[in-house]
């Protein structure tokens, strides 16, 4: 029963979808108030019929309803309950209805914080959002259908995948969903200007808080999964250029850009175009992940068991969406003239350069996770190996942090080159000593760790030079500073993690001490244990360290009946300067000798910590006075207009 | 020149770099990181890069693994239902790494046709199959099938 309603609600909420498509954008061409006027409360009923599928759902799988066929395909009877409510996105089906319900509530949040604009306008903005809706509404309804019954009723279900019957998997979907699928909201702003054919600063200064807020959770989400996959997998890494992660990645390199430039556009009436397309590309670039990651073209290890007519829905989807926009912009670009002139040596060229490099970035990240399928078209079977996203990531950072500290100092307009070379000379200098020191203290850094080293601290030496000049700053610069500093503290923690760390495979019996990089890792054997849902074979291993005991560790292979299947849980000592990190292999011999994989990570948490400092960075900018107080005074102007009505 | 058009002109030169930069550092590291997928019989037909790394796909055939009891090598064969290659590695296996599974190794042919695996790859969920290993066992199977008619 419940099923059903689940499935009628998300029918509801689509033809609500529908309704704001069309109604809304009527109104607009009609130039009929009345009708405009529908936008807000269809976003939100909207909202309200998805949220309910969505929580129907998740009802469904905490009673465990084995008759609906998704329920019972993940989740099993002995799951505990924080497993079971997360299951519900722990595959496909259930994954795309989070991203609607996020989608909705974008929308509704879109709707509720827009006093301040026009009816014509927002009524415009909740119609784009509601076009995006629709289509992720019908793949969900008729291509992915969670409540579908499976006849007859299992007795007990399948159990979820056992990597994801972790805290990783509660927290990072939903959060990375909250970025990838925020992005529709400048996108659809852009949109909304298109069609109207004017942008102006108002626009771009309503969206910015938006673009920064999506960012955020896209940056968070990102942080999250990069974790997950580092203490799960039990590999030790933490990004493997896998197509699903870029997938995430993309987007993001995008926005980044977008971000900059929005800067630009706001307070200086200039790259309004710029500003138009990267909102498309970055909303593009999410809906060309979901295809990549949904269709199972690529190889990857987040592959959903994967069906090609999904696929192909999710490809209509992005022609129609990339499509549409692309060719909205190509008729309507020429008329958001951007007026505001500016010399070649001011801080929009950097802020320019910084999309261009942005933009290159995102392309070659692009390029390198399609080409395999460039490759199968010609009837070859390639894959394209970390090494190369790395080595071109590296390149292209360097020209990204040598303009970095010349963006922030720069003045808008036009400023004199040699002022800011005046000012970022001691920061060069202090910059060097204190890489000389890193040098020094950690012996035995290579030539791009050290260099990654140096570009931290000239960012961040340059970031608290330009701070301790200004006594009161704005909380859209505190923002930008403190992003900044995550910038530096990732850099930072990547070189060191990179360049650094240890890696040891080893064959261990009971009692055996290794030494590993001055640690000693003794270990004492395994024993057999009973864990709520899991069997596992659980090692004991003490680390010390001169003597001195540092931890002691449990790494697990457990064994979940359900599937059979083992799994690697690896016993993570986490430090401000370094992770020590043990994972089990499987039993060698009789003699009680085991295969033992011991790594040590130094600062891999800083690089986390980077992440972390960006996101925060972003939602602070988001806070900014500047944006209510504009909010504030249009909404104003809206009643007065109103009034004169 | 105009200011506007010398604006122009320079966004045009910076895209132009930037572009330019791009495809040169790509073509370089596409030419070293580009990894080829190649089955057992096309290893065995000898059509594989030499003397680079490359990966090799199919199935762990049944019984085939050989595990050392004092150290961590182990040796196996992967098949595509024709034709087998012999692959030796030494570290700690996927989880998911096991008799009739499918896998992918990266790694060279050594002189005595030897796979030396650097990294093996197995499935994270049971119910996925790398797509390369099940395009290159289809063929197989439908030509084994055709044979047999």
């Amino acid at each position: 029963m419940l099923a059903e309603i689940g499935q009628f609600t998300l029918a509801f909420s689509m033809v609500f979808s529908l309704i704001l498509t069309i109604f809304p954008l009527y109104g607009y061409f009609t130039n009929n108030n009345k009708i405009m006027q529908t936008a807000r409360p269809l976003a939100y009923m909207q909202l309200i019929s998805i949220l309910t599928s969505f929580l129907i759902l998740v009802t469904l799988f905490i009673t465990q309803d084995f008759s609906v066929a998704y329920v019972w395909q993940n989740s099993n009877s002995i799951l505990p309950i924080r497993y079971r409510i997360s299951a519900t996105w722990g595959a496909h089906e259930g994954s795309m209805l989070l991203w609607l319900t996020i989608q909705a509530i974008w929308t509704g949040l879109v709707a509720f914080y827009s006093k301040s604009l026009s009816t014509d306008k927002i009524a415009r903005v909740l119609s784009v959002l509601g076009i995006i809706s629709l289509g992720f509404a019908a793949f969900v309804f008729f291509m992915s259908n969670p409540f579908l019954r499976t006849i007859p009723m299992p007795i007990d279900g399948n159990d979820l995948n056992p990597l994801l019957q972790d805290i990783g998997l509660i927290l990072h979907p939903p959060i990375l969903y909250m970025g990838y699928v925020g992005l529709s909201v400048p996108f659809a702003i852009s949109i909304a200007a298109l069609l109207g054919g004017n942008i102006n600063e108002n626009w771009i200064r309503w969206s910015r808080p938006w673009t920064n807020a999506a960012w955020a959770s896209l940056t968070l989400g990102i942080v999250l999964g990069s974790w997950w996959a580092y203490y799960e997998l039990g590999w030790g890494g933490w990004w493997f250029w896998d197509p699903v992660e870029n997938a995430s990645f993309l987007p993001w390199l995008a926005a980044v850009a977008l971000i900059h430039v929005q800067a630009v556009s706001e307070r200086r009436n200039a790259f309004r175009g710029w500003t138009v397309l990267l909102a498309i590309i970055a909303f593009s670039l999410s809906v060309l992940g979901t295809f990549l990651v949904r269709s199972g073209v690529l190889t990857s290890v987040h592959a959903f068991a994967s069906d090609p007519s999904r696929g192909v829905f999710v490809l209509t989807l992005l022609a129609i969406y990339a499509g549409g926009a692309f060719f909205l912009y190509a008729i309507r670009a020429n008329k958001l003239k951007s007026q505001g002139g500016f010399e070649l040596s001011s801080r929009e060229t950097l802020l320019l350069v910084n999309s261009i490099i942005f933009i290159t970035v995102c392309f070659m990240v692009l390029l390198g996770t399609l080409f395999p399928l460039i490759f199968e078209a010609m009837g070859k079977k390639i894959s394209v190996g970390p090494p190369y996203f790395g080595s071109m990531f590296f390149m292209m950072m360097v020209p990204m942090v040598i303009f970095l500290p010349f963006g922030v100092l720069y003045k808008w307009r036009k400023d004199e080159l040699s002022r800011v070379i005046k000012l970022l000379f001691p920061v060069f200098i202090s910059a060097l000593i204190f890489t000389a020191l890193c040098y020094w203290y950690f012996s035995g850094l290579n030539t791009k760790a050290t260099l990654g080293v140096f570009a931290a601290f000239w960012v961040l030496l340059s970031g608290l030079s330009s701070i301790k000049k200004h006594s009161k700053l704005p909380r859209g610069l505190w923002g930008m500073q403190l992003a900044h500093f995550g910038v530096a503290v990732f850099l930072f923690g990547v070189s060191m993690t990179e360049h650094t760390d240890f890696e040891v495979d080893a064959l261990m019996h009971p009692n055996e001490i290794k030494v590993v990089k001055g640690y000693s890792v003794e270990f004492k054997g395994v024993e057999k244990k009973q864990i709520e849902n899991y069997n596992a074979f659980v090692g004991h291993f003490v680390v010390s360290q001169n003597g001195e005991q540092v931890a002691s560790m449990n790494p697990q292979k457990r064994i979940y009946p359900r599937q059979g299947n083992p799994m690697t849980e690896a016993a993570i000592d986490a430090g401000f300067t370094r992770d020590l990190y043990i994972s089990l292999g499987e039993q060698i011999n009789d003699q009680g000798g085991w295969a033992v994989r011991v790594y040590i990570k130094p600062f891999i948490r800083w690089m986390w910590g980077g992440g972390i400092l960006m996101m925060l960075g972003a939602f602070l900018a988001s806070t900014d006075k500047r944006y209510f107080r504009y909010a504030k005074k249009l909404k104003q102007e809206n009643i007065n207009k109103y009034l004169e009505v | 020149m105009t200011p506007t058009r010398k604006k122009r002109l320079m966004a045009v030169i910076l895209i132009l770099l930037g572009v330019g930069i791009a495809s040169a550092l790509i073509l370089t590291a596409f030419e070293e990181n580009i990894l080829f997928y190649k089955s057992p019989s096309e290893v065995l037909a000898g059509d594989y890069p030499k003397a680079r790394n490359f990966r090799i796909g199919g199935m762990v055939k049944k019984g085939s693994i050989v595990k050392s009891t004092t150290s961590l090598d182990v040796e196996f064969f992967v098949t595509d239902y024709a034709k087998d290659v012999k692959v030796q590695y030494t570290g700690l296996l996927p989880d998911l790494f096991r008799d009739d599974q499918g896998m992918i190794a990266i790694g060279q042919l050594d002189k005595e046709g030897l796979f030396q695996a650097e990294e093996i790859l197995a499935k994270h969920d049971e119910n996925y199959m790398p797509p390369e290993v099940a395009a290159s066992l289809k063929d197989k199977k439908s030509y084994l099938e055709k044979g047999a008619q």
